[in-house]
């Protein structure tokens, strides 16, 4: 268990994944949050992550960070941020198709209609040079 | 990510353990290719094992699907677990592709 608040920071790299995804679930566990509940937080977080090693940093290797604080109550806040290009990641929500058939349905935009379907109240900002998504992470099971 | 492949008469059962994430689901789609370059095109996926899949992973069923669907092939699901199941229901794959609860009863509709 990781004691929080706590930080992490790691290269902006597909081997980061893992080491990220735990260091998340290390905190949560820590404000008691329940095995469901983690895995839909790593589902989320591996979308956010994954966004940031894609896009960020098209020409140059960089960095991620995320901290995790207690939100005041039962829940968690993350913060993750990166110094790579102003991109903001909500932007690309699509709301998948439920009518369409194989054929029609899109491939892609599902990563963040996940982030949004189980942390509702994500955000992102704009400051001094790095992106950073507030995720407001509550006990609650979403799905 | 461990898949294990065995024909059962006209099909193949690809069964899968572990994890179809960002980092797996190249070599999970990869081994889907290479199926249906060598003429298969009936599939039951058994995720019986699988307990967790991302995005990524769905990417890869759905580009799969894509290309058997021109074969006039068929991909059927089995097998699924809550987190998996979940993933399936928030994304609407649930209703896009015919889901068994046992592999028996998937091969039963080939």
């Amino acid at each position: 268990m990781t004691q929080i608040p706590a930080n992490i920071r790691v290269p902006a790299e597909i081997g980061s994944l893992q080491p990220l995804l735990e260091f998340v679930g290390s905190c949560l566990t820590s404000q008691g949050f329940g095995e469901e509940r983690l895995r839909e937080i790593e589902l989320a977080m591996e979308e956010i992550l994954v966004n940031i090693f894609n896009y960020a940093y098209p020409d140059q290797k960089g960095e991620v960070e995320i901290s995790c604080r207690c939100d005041g109550g039962n829940g968690l806040l993350v913060e993750v941020s990166d110094q790579g290009v102003s991109f903001d990641p909500l932007s690309l929500v699509v709301e998948p198709d439920l009518q369409a058939d194989v054929a029609e349905r899109a491939i892609g935009g599902l990563g963040v209609f996940f982030v949004k379907q189980l942390i509702p109240g994500v955000r992102y900002r704009r400051e001094e040079g790095r992106n950073i998504l507030t995720l407001p992470i509550e006990p609650a099971v979403l799905l | 990510m461990e898949i294990t492949v065995r024909k059962e008469g006209s099909a193949a059962v690809v069964s899968v353990k572990g994890r179809i994430d960002a980092v797996t689901a190249g070599e999970f789609e990869k081994g889907l290719s290479t199926l249906m370059a060598g003429g298969d095109c009936m599939l039951v996926l058994n995720f019986n094992g699988l307990e967790y899949i991302s995005s990524a992973g769905l990417r890869s069923i759905l580009a799969t699907a894509k290309q058997l669907k021109a074969k006039e092939g068929k991909m059927l699901f089995a097998g699924l677990q809550g987190p998996v199941k979940d993933v399936f229901k928030i994304s609407g794959f649930g209703s896009i592709f015919k889901i068994y609860d046992t592999e028996e009863e998937a091969l039963r509709q080939i």
